[in-house]
């Protein structure tokens, strides 16, 4: 997947977790949490599925890396170039 | 319909789950909706572990719906579904009345200010630096500080205060001014959010849509299904051993307390000798005793308010709540509204209490002292219903020992365990492949929205490890 591509899918995954968070304003380089009211158990969801969707797994010490749309980004790109 | 054997279960499943509490239901519905099979047992005849329910003479009694914090409606939809989340309403009139004040709060963070400052005459800036503080808190943060720090550091002095904030969560977590300071932020941080909330339909209409979920998502479930073993063989997960039967699992989310699964289930010899050492600092916390009062068919009674917080102890004494003639107790009030259809009012009283002080007894003592203790409550209660005594037509009590006999757990710990005991109960598959524990741990993890939500961190470590 590429940069596009991986964006889509976390503001999807976002959206499945919570159908009302409005991510038509979001800034990329802002924290999610601080945005859309995003809780622990949030990012919790988002390892879960993405593990789910990509047999990818994301350790517990990587988690501060999904914090921004950005560095969620940064982060997948290489581990998600071949899905 | 569940099964009520281990008979129809299949040789093999991805996934055994070894009790229905919250916690064991969570991880069961979030693996199968994962896409593991998963099979889900229950030793008891009915789902739920202490989120449960008893009828008696057309009464139906809850046992642990006195209260939950508003983080449960998120979490529901999320981990459940929507028409869960929509059944859960706000209880607006908590009571507190003791010696030292008396009062009536939505129990929120607006309205504690407000008591906080015009009652209690704690300035507005001291108030804000409170909250701040323990909304701030986090279970990674520094833990050395212990809440009677934390109380005296804002309040110093004041034990009215002390106890307005103290003794609604020394009932609902059994923890005191002893433990870690944050295990209290946390937990107060979520009541404080909005209020205090309950399940429109009672505990029996919210398992029932659970089993329902549970069973659209393919879970198979056996009651009537006691787990003797977990077996383990080379430092890695088999299965289990029910009724003489050996079912095959890759992973076992063990819903049973922390010790049993430990001790009980999967024996000591099964663990290496650093995480035998991490598990002695572990204590489970205290039980609980109480009084169900069914009010007859036809008879109504005033409403008084959801939760009363009543003592008649001079101050918040966390060692007084726990002796069996203690002065404190909560009243719960179940109001038609709570059970809409169901015409009914019942009261349930409930007190902290100690295994030890009702399991050293005698079963003539035992039953006497139950009947004390049904009479001192409903002298109590008579303070706030005069005539109550001729309205009920079924009173009974449970003490730790109907808790332990309902859910085998350790000294009939009604809130798992101590602040320790949830790193053994993260770690331990890190000890034994495949091995997970759920279930109330470390104060935070407990009470029904710490349940769900530790059910859900579970099930996603067991879910790693299945993809692994
Ligand atoms: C009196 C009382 C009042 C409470 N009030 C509230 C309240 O108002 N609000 C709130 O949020 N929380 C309350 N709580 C706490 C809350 O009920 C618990 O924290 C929560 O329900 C515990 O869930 P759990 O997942 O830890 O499992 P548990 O409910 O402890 O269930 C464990 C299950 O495992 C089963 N089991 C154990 N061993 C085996 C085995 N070997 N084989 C098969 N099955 C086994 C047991 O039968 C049981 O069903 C209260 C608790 C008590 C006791």
């Amino acid at each position: 997947m590429n940069k596009e591509e991986i964006r889509d899918v976390i503001l999807e995954i976002i959206q499945d977790i919570d159908e009302d968070a409005d991510i038509s304003d979001l800034q990329s380089d802002l924290p999610l949490r601080d945005q859309l009211d995003l809780d622990s158990m949030d990012f919790l969801d988002i390892v879960m599925e993405l593990r789910k969707r990509y047999k990818l797994q994301i350790p517990e010490a990587d988690y501060p890396e999904l914090a921004s749309l950005d560095s969620c980004v940064a982060y997948l790109e290489p581990r998600l170039k071949d899905s | 319909m569940p099964y009520n054997s281990i008979e129809k279960a299949a040789a093999a499943y991805d996934v055994v789950v070894i009790g229905s509490g919250l916690g064991g239901l969570t991880s069961a519905n979030r693996l199968a909706r994962a896409g593991h099979r998963v099979l889900l047992l229950e030793h008891h005849h009915r789902l739920g572990g202490l989120a449960t329910w008893f009828k008696r003479q057309g009464h139906i009694f809850d046992v642990s719906l006195h209260g939950f914090p508003y983080g449960m409606r998120k979490t529901c939809r999320k981990y459940w579904n929507r028409a869960i989340m929509d059944s859960i309403i706000q209880l607006k009139n908590i009571v507190f009345d003791n010696p030292q004040f008396h009062l009536t709060t939505t129990f929120d963070k607006n309205d504690f200010s407000e008591i906080l400052e015009t009652r209690f005459q704690v300035p507005r800036s001291r108030i804000l630096d409170f909250f701040n503080t323990v909304d701030g808190m986090n279970f990674y943060d520094d833990r050395s500080m212990t809440t009677r720090e934390l109380f005296e550091t804002f309040f110093p002095g004041r034990s009215d205060v002390h106890r307005l904030l103290m003794e609604p969560i020394t009932y609902a977590n059994g923890s005191n001014l002893d433990d870690p300071a944050i295990t209290y932020g946390i937990v107060f941080s979520n009541f404080m959010n909005k209020g205090v909330f309950t399940f429109s339909g009672g505990t029996d209409r919210l398992i029932g849509m659970m089993t329902e979920e549970l069973e659209n998502n393919g879970v198979t479930i056996c009651t009537r299904s006691l787990v003797k073993r977990i077996v383990i063989d080379n430092g890695k997960v088999r299965g289990v051993e029910v009724d003489g039967r050996f079912i095959a699992a890759k992973t076992v989310v063990s819903n049973a307390g922390i010790l049993n699964t430990v001790e009980d289930l999967a024996g000591i010899d099964a663990f290496s000798e650093e995480f035998r050492e991490s598990l002695k600092p572990v204590v489970v916390n205290n039980s609980s005793c109480q009084v169900y009062m069914g009010v007859k068919e036809g008879e109504t009674i005033e409403d008084i308010g959801d939760l009363l917080f009543t003592s008649s102890s001079p101050q918040f004494d966390a060692e007084e709540m726990l002796d069996r003639n203690t002065k404190s107790r909560t009243f719960s009030l179940y109001y038609p509204k709570t059970r809409p259809g169901h015409d009914r009012y019942t009261i349930v009283a409930s007190m902290n209490a100690r295994y030890e002080d009702w399991a050293s007894l005698s079963s003539e003592e035992y039953s006497r002292e139950k009947q004390l203790m049904i009479e001192r409550c409903l002298i109590h209660l008579e303070q706030y219903l005069p005539g109550i005594r001729d309205k009920c037509d079924w009173l009974e009590a449970a003490t730790p020992k109907t808790f332990q006999r309902y859910t085998l757990h350790t000294r009939g710990t009604s809130f798992g365990t101590k602040f320790e005991g949830l790193e053994v109960s993260r770690n331990i598959f890190k000890d034994v492949k495949g091995l997970f524990h759920v279930g109330s741990v470390g104060i935070i993890m407990s009470g029904w929205l710490g349940a769900i939500n530790y059910g859900v961190i579970v099930a996603n470590d067991a879910d790693a490890y299945l993809r692994s």
